[in-house]
């Protein structure tokens, strides 16, 4: 029971920050048809820029002019970089988001160090909220939780409720009609870039404390990002927001779990001296999300919710 | 001048500019993590090389020669390692110094005897300070690797001693990192502590992934609901700071029993939490003790490197017994390095440190502290600091292991 109540916090607060990161993946993705693969560098800039800017004033200007930055930074991207190389077709587009990848990582580097900086948690949220069986819950994770949450509304207000909303999805589906109406689509690109890229900024802000604030922290977010946005089917952020929740669900639950592949397969005569036997399903957590990538590309291509195949 | 001559003339000087600097300079590598979630871990025994090396130059040198530490970064992966093993001895270094990761260690003691066996007249000495899986002085061992840190089995039988007088523990949980050293730490928990304390059940045995692990919360939740009266850990670098910092958000408050609570970030990440909480086993503590001329040593570390903390006592060691090992020999070859280093005995700040000849393994007392907030230095620049236990200090013939080591020695 325990081991469910903690899975189930901790699954959906990191499930959240997961959506947080992958809507804008998902969003951009089905703009210009291109995987982003600098994504999570902007996620990683998000922390940056927070760790920055809430050592020298405090973390809830931060909290506000950290993803504004890295929006405005993915709308230079995408004004000055990407859409100069969209001419030259999806591979080159591809090719350029990966290089970018590894020029940001890089940038950082040298701007912050090689190793870790101490990105922390603000004093008026380092608290605990509530106590479930003599563990206490951060009231951090509360407060991610809560933001999450309130991202997750306003985006769909945003895209589904106001004219700029029909706008971008009408841009989105049928780009040359939406021009003929007098709009401009360019415009309109770069807009939802730098939104997509402000949220994985955001995500940043929000993660980077929670975690650890690292070069390599884009490298290892990014392929969990996109087995979320392929999980949940291209281009879908309902299908986006359901893969976040089962990957952060799983992910958590499964490190609770003290059983070995012998408690479970014993019927079947599977021994705990034997090597598959031993393996614990806790230490098999982290493979989870791509064992779930490679059976949905079998069996379901489309994702959970997309409407087209890869 | 042809162009000939000024050719000949050229490699002329720069031989003999060589042949000079060579005669002048030992060359030691330092190879370990200086990136990445350990950097800081590598970071801090390469500023304590730094610094050892340049006391000893200031002091006249070794034999009249001087010291060069080099750093190379390793990224604490084994195959990335051996390139700069073979980039160290390209850069002519005959002396390398690596103790962050076992899996590391491994790779390197097979490639320095290989290399060795090549390269007769050319030796390659391995100077372990920290990689402490108890093999690489047992059924590993080899005549080209020195260890200057306490093994996992001596610095558990330092901890299963404490719990032995601890009467209310009665539970303990096992948590570690899934790799060679991890699993050494793990079985040593497990067979020492059902001689010594029968009586208490281990009531978790926990392997997650080396430095990948970014979120510890579910393994404290699962320390928690297991109701655990102590917590067992090898952990070391990131992982150790972030157990401590999952520990502090969940409220986990039993004695966290740890071989590098002294990780950079661990104490300041419980805060006032660590107190009488986090206790680790070390070969030296900045609280003990000790005389000016190291009081002294521990406050210049901490002007020159403000990020960082007295830790790494046992460099000093390596350097200290490297110098009268060369002295004693007087050369600074690698071989009779190495035959005058077997048996050595030296005073060092915290008590006496011997290199058994028969394996290589220093054997030296060893210190349970705890952190405090009444002591004389802190760490991670809080007034938290490391503090002696109650009947902390293991004598050295206490803390002793045996060993297994068949050794073969060059002619």
């Amino acid at each position: 029971m325990e081991t469910l109540v903690f899975g189930l916090l901790n699954g959906v607060s990191y499930g959240l920050l997961l959506f947080m990161l992958s809507s804008g993946l998902t969003l951009i993705f089905s703009m210009m048809g291109v995987l982003n693969f600098a994504h999570a560098s902007f996620y990683m800039l998000g922390a940056y820029f927070a760790f920055t800017i809430s050592g020298s004033s405090s973390f809830w200007i931060a909290l506000f002019l950290a993803p504004v930055l890295v929006g405005l930074i993915g709308a230079a991207v995408e004004r000055y970089g990407l859409r100069r190389v969209h001419p030259n077709g999806h591979v080159a587009e591809l090719l350029f988001t990966f290089g970018l990848a590894y020029l940001i990582e890089e940038v950082v580097k040298i701007v912050y160090g090689k190793t870790s900086v101490d990105y922390r948690v603000p004093d008026l949220l380092n608290f605990a909220a509530f106590e479930v069986y003599g563990a206490s819950f951060p009231a951090y994770r509360l407060f991610v939780i809560v933001i999450a949450i309130a991202m997750l509304i306003g985006l769909w207000y945003l895209l589904k409720k106001t004219r700029a909303g029909l706008i971008i999805q009408a841009a989105l589906s049928h780009p040359h009609m939406v021009g003929h109406l007098g709009h401009n689509v360019p415009l309109i690109f770069m807009t939802v870039f730098g939104i997509g890229c402000a949220l994985a900024g955001l995500a940043g802000v929000m993660a980077g404390n929670i975690f650890v604030t690292d070069p390599a922290m884009a490298i290892q977010m990014g392929p969990i990002v996109f087995v979320v946005v392929v999980v949940g089917g291209i281009g879908s952020l309902e299908g986006a927001f359901v893969a976040s929740l089962v990957i952060g669900l799983l992910q958590n639950l499964a490190v609770g779990i003290n059983a070995s592949f012998a408690d479970i397969f014993g019927f079947i005569g599977l021994s705990e001296l034997s090597e598959v036997g031993r393996i614990n399903i806790s230490s098999l957590a982290p493979v989870l999300p791509f064992l779930l990538l490679v059976l949905i590309l079998i069996f379901r291509p489309q994702g959970l919710m997309g409407e087209k195949e890869l | 001048m042809t162009l000939r001559k000024t050719a000949i003339l050229a490699a002329a000087t720069s031989a003999l500019a060589m042949s000079a600097a060579n005669a002048d300079t030992i060359k030691m590598a330092f190879i370990d993590p200086l990136s990445g979630p350990f950097g800081p871990s590598g970071e801090a025994a390469y500023t304590s090389y730094l610094l050892a090396a340049e006391h000893i130059n200031a002091n006249g040198g070794i034999n009249g020669d001087m010291i060069e530490v080099t750093g190379y970064d390793n990224k604490v992966n084994p195959k990335e390692s051996l390139l700069q093993f073979q980039k160290a001895i390209d850069d002519g270094a005959r002396y390398i110094m690596q103790g962050n990761g076992s899996s590391v260690a491994a790779a390197l003691i097979d490639a320095v005897d290989k290399h060795n066996k090549r390269n007769p007249g050319d030796e390659v000495l391995f100077f372990n300070y920290a990689a402490v899986t108890p093999a690489f002085t047992n059924e590993l061992c080899s005549f080209w690797h020195f260890r200057f840190d306490a093994h996992a089995d001596m610095k558990m039988a330092a901890i299963t001693d404490w719990i032995k007088t601890q009467d209310d523990i009665k539970s303990v949980y096992l948590i570690g990192q899934d790799y060679v050293f991890g699993q050494a730490v793990a079985s040593a928990a497990e067979g020492q502590l059902s001689e010594k304390r029968p009586d208490i059940e281990i009531v978790g045995n926990e392997l997650h992934p080396l430095g990948k692990v970014k979120d510890f919360t579910p393994y404290i939740q699962k320390i928690i609901s297991s109701g655990a009266d102590a917590v067992i850990t090898g952990n070391w670098g990131a992982d150790m700071q972030l157990l401590t910092k999952a520990a502090a958000e969940n409220g986990s408050d039993v004695p966290y029993l740890t071989f590098y609570g002294g990780s950079k970030g661990a104490v300041s990440s419980l805060g006032d939490q660590a107190v009488g909480m986090l206790h680790q086993v070390s070969e030296g503590v900045t609280n003990l003790e000790a005389n000016e001329e190291q009081y002294a040593l521990i406050e210049e570390y901490k002007e020159r490197f403000p990020d960082y903390d007295y830790y790494y006592h046992r460099v000093w060691n390596v350097m200290d017994m490297f110098k009268k090992a060369a002295e004693e020999a007087g050369s600074a070859d690698p071989i009779p390095v190495a035959k005058a280093l077997e048996g050595m005995t030296i005073e060092h700040a915290y008590g006496t440190a011997t290199m058994r000849a028969s394996d290589h393994q220093i054997q030296q007392p060893l210190f349970v502290s705890v952190v405090s907030d009444d002591v004389k230095y802190g760490v991670d620049n809080i007034d938290l600091g490391w503090k002696l236990v109650d009947n902390g200090t293991i004598a050295m013939d206490v803390a002793e292991q045996p060993t297994t080591c068949e050794m073969e020695r060059p002619g």
